[in-house]
């Protein structure tokens, strides 16, 4: 990686923009935005009221079809985009921050705070995040907001660790030891010279990491550790499928939504690593030689 | 841990001196190499029960409230048998250290919800995950490097993008509803597999050897009964292993891509050798290194996914042995799980080093 390939990265982009895939990925999770901000002036019910028949098949007037309680399901899966979305890109934002410094710091400071550190994500990631995470959110208390704080603390240290072996790789490069040379203060030096050239592939793992956080806060909510009913909540709305087996929608429309914004962030996630891994970048120019 | 991707410490990295040997049998590499892995395991379970400790403790939560019914918990008497019973009433330092001593001699306490020793419970339910994981890791192997083979080989043609979006859809479809998909589908459907469970619920299991009822049933020559456990291994063993064969094809791809550019697969093609000798005895060898790290890593998310599809197929395993003992907030069954879990881990990374050393002579237990 040569100096400021975040900015390079960001040249670069253009050309991942041609790949169809990265616009399918872009054009679905605009879409999904969009449908969580319009919510109420798209869904055709209120997601919470009981007035359809109940269980009743995809059709006009309901065309996902209605929940055990007589509501709207395409209504709730509406709604239900302003509770995951949200809540993901904050989750996502804060692991970034909170992993991506403790991950410098350790990088950077190395010995004792940089042993402790990931010694602590080593044991984080000695434990299945599904476990780890219910026990969290068990021992919080079922709810939305500790569901977030479980997936929280099983994924700050992906970060912690990509953002340590970056800087570490990034310390000894001549520009940043020129830098030290110069009279920069090691803060200084990580602000300007290390932090700009490792943003570029942290920003690609956040974005990948967008639907891991997803997957594993509606997988809490279909256990039970998360949103209460009646809250639209698309992995509790999934649960409540298995009561009723027979009436497939009920399980299929909300676990599709899932599917669609995970892989809508994959889409875009991929395509961004492959503008940006050295080792696919030097394929391609290998092969245009 | 053994992340032979990170970046070494060492300054400067690749030209560090060698250290110089040390004295008696640390000495020997493969004693030091076991000794530091041993070392590691000690402290993982320490950590990992001392987290599991700390955040349960920590907690508002109650495992009073929790485990004893609503009747029960206006009795203070009750109560404070609770408490005693299970030591809840000593200070959280030395329930801490009741806890490790207890460890020492191979006791994992008592499980506050099914009344019975830990280690019996965990000896009932782990077999039926192993069963399950370890298949999901066996198709997803197979499948994983293969697609990724082939789309290293046709890279950029259609095949190559096709397996691309099968490898995405596989990393991003959630676990628990495609466990419910799949039940509906091919069991209240098309009845094509066998329903929830082990094994048929008019067999009964085989004679207990492994706990495994694959092995157990053709042991002892019970072929009827294996079928059946195959048949119900089969669908949750393919839904686990959805996620993993996404990112074993996306690795495999990219590993095998790398080695295709180097030098001497090239001299390898010039000097006229069969495709199929340079893919197996050049190219996959060397892509294997890679990939067999990332196995390691799928494994960890192979036991995550346990939970969710242990819970839709209503297989007894230890994926739902830890839902239900960390919503009941059972201290001794949390731990005793990730002991087994964090033990897991531990090994598959000493497995994951050996096969390195196989596999790659240059890196043989250094």
């Amino acid at each position: 990686m040569r100096p400021h390939s975040g900015i390079r990265v960001l040249s670069r982009l253009p050309e991942a923009w041609r790949q169809p895939l990265a616009v399918v990925g872009g054009v679905v999770a605009v879409a999904w935005l969009l449908i969580a901000a319009a919510a109420p002036l798209l869904a055709p019910h209120d997601p919470l009221a009981q007035d359809l028949p109940r269980l009743a098949s995809p059709g006009p007037g309901h065309w996902f079809g209605t929940d055990q309680l007589g509501r709207d399901i395409l209504s709730r899966i509406m709604y239900g985009a302003r509770v995951s979305i949200p809540l993901t890109l904050l989750l996502v934002v804060l692991s970034l921050l909170i992993g991506g410094a403790l991950g410098a710091c350790a990088g950077y400071f190395g010995r004792w705070v940089g042993e402790g550190i990931m010694r602590l994500a080593d044991l984080v990631f000695a434990f299945p995040t599904v476990i780890l995470a219910m026990v969290v959110a068990a021992a919080l208390g079922a709810s939305l907001t500790n569901a977030v704080l479980a997936v929280l603390i099983v994924a700050w240290p992906s970060y912690a660790r990509v953002t340590r072996g970056l800087v570490l790789g990034m310390r000894e490069r001549e520009f940043v030891l020129s830098g030290r040379l110069l009279g920069f203060s090691a803060w200084r030096s990580l602000r300007v010279d290390v932090l700009p050239n490792v943003t570029g592939p942290i920003l690609v793992l956040a974005t990948l990491d967008i639907g891991t956080a997803l997957l594993l806060l509606s997988g809490l909510s279909f256990l039970g550790l998360g949103a209460k009913p009646p809250s639209a909540e698309w992995g509790a709305m999934v649960a409540s499928g298995v009561e009723v087996f027979d009436s497939w929608w009920v399980a299929t429309f909300p676990g599709l939504a899932i599917l669609t914004v995970v892989l809508a962030f994959n889409f875009l996630g991929d395509t961004l690593r492959d503008a940006l891994d050295p080792r696919t970048a030097r394929a391609i120019k290998e092969r245009a030689l | 841990m053994s992340q032979p991707s990170a970046p070494s410490d060492s300054p400067a990295g690749g030209t560090a001196p060698r250290r110089a040997a040390r004295p008696g049998a640390l000495n020997n590499p493969l004693a030091r190499f076991l000794l530091r892995r041993i070392a590691v395991a000690v402290l993982l379970g320490v950590g990992i029960t001392l987290v599991t400790f700390v955040l349960t403790n920590l907690v508002p939560g109650d495992p009073v409230t929790a485990n004893l019914g609503q009747r029960a918990l206006g009795d203070p008497a009750i109560v404070a048998q609770f408490r005693a019973e299970h030591g809840l009433d000593k200070p959280l330092p030395t329930q801490y250290l009741t806890y490790l001593g207890g460890l020492l001699h191979g006791d994992l306490g008592m499980s506050q919800q099914s009344h019975r020793p830990v280690l019996d419970d965990l000896a009932e339910f782990v077999p039926a995950t192993i069963e399950l994981a370890g298949g999901a890791i066996v198709i997803s192997l197979v499948a994983g490097v293969a697609f990724g083979v082939v789309a290293a080989l046709r890279r950029d043609r259609l095949s190559d993008q096709i397996l691309r979006v099968i490898s995405l859809v596989g990393i991003s479809v959630p676990t628990f509803w495609l466990a419910l998909v799949a039940f509906y589908v091919f069991f209240f459907r098309l009845q094509i597999t066998p329903g929830s469970g082990r094994i048929a619920p008019d067999m009964s299991p085989p004679p207990d050897v492994t706990g495994l009822y694959t092995v157990d049933a053709a042991l002892a020559g019970q072929w009827d009964v294996f079928s059946s456990a195959v048949g119900h291994l089969v669908t949750p063993a393919l839904v686990l292993a959805a996620y993993t064969i996404g990112l074993l094809t996306r690795f495999t791809r990219s590993a095998v891509l790398e080695v295709l550019g180097q030098d001497y697969v090239r001299a390898a093609r010039a000097k006229g050798l069969p495709g199929r000798v340079i893919l197996f005895r050049y190219v996959l060898r060397s892509a294997l290194v890679p990939i067999i790290t990332v196995a390691g890593l799928a494994f960890g998310s192979l036991l995550s996914g346990t939970v969710l599809v242990e819970s839709v197929f209503a297989r007894p395993g230890i994926g739902q042995y830890a839902y239900k003992s960390a919503t009941t907030l059972d201290l001794p069954a949390v731990m005793g799980v990730g002991l087994v879990v964090g033990g897991v881990y531990v090994l598959i990374n000493l497995v994951v080093d050996v096969l390195y050393g196989v596999i790659d002579p240059r890196v043989r237990l250094s």
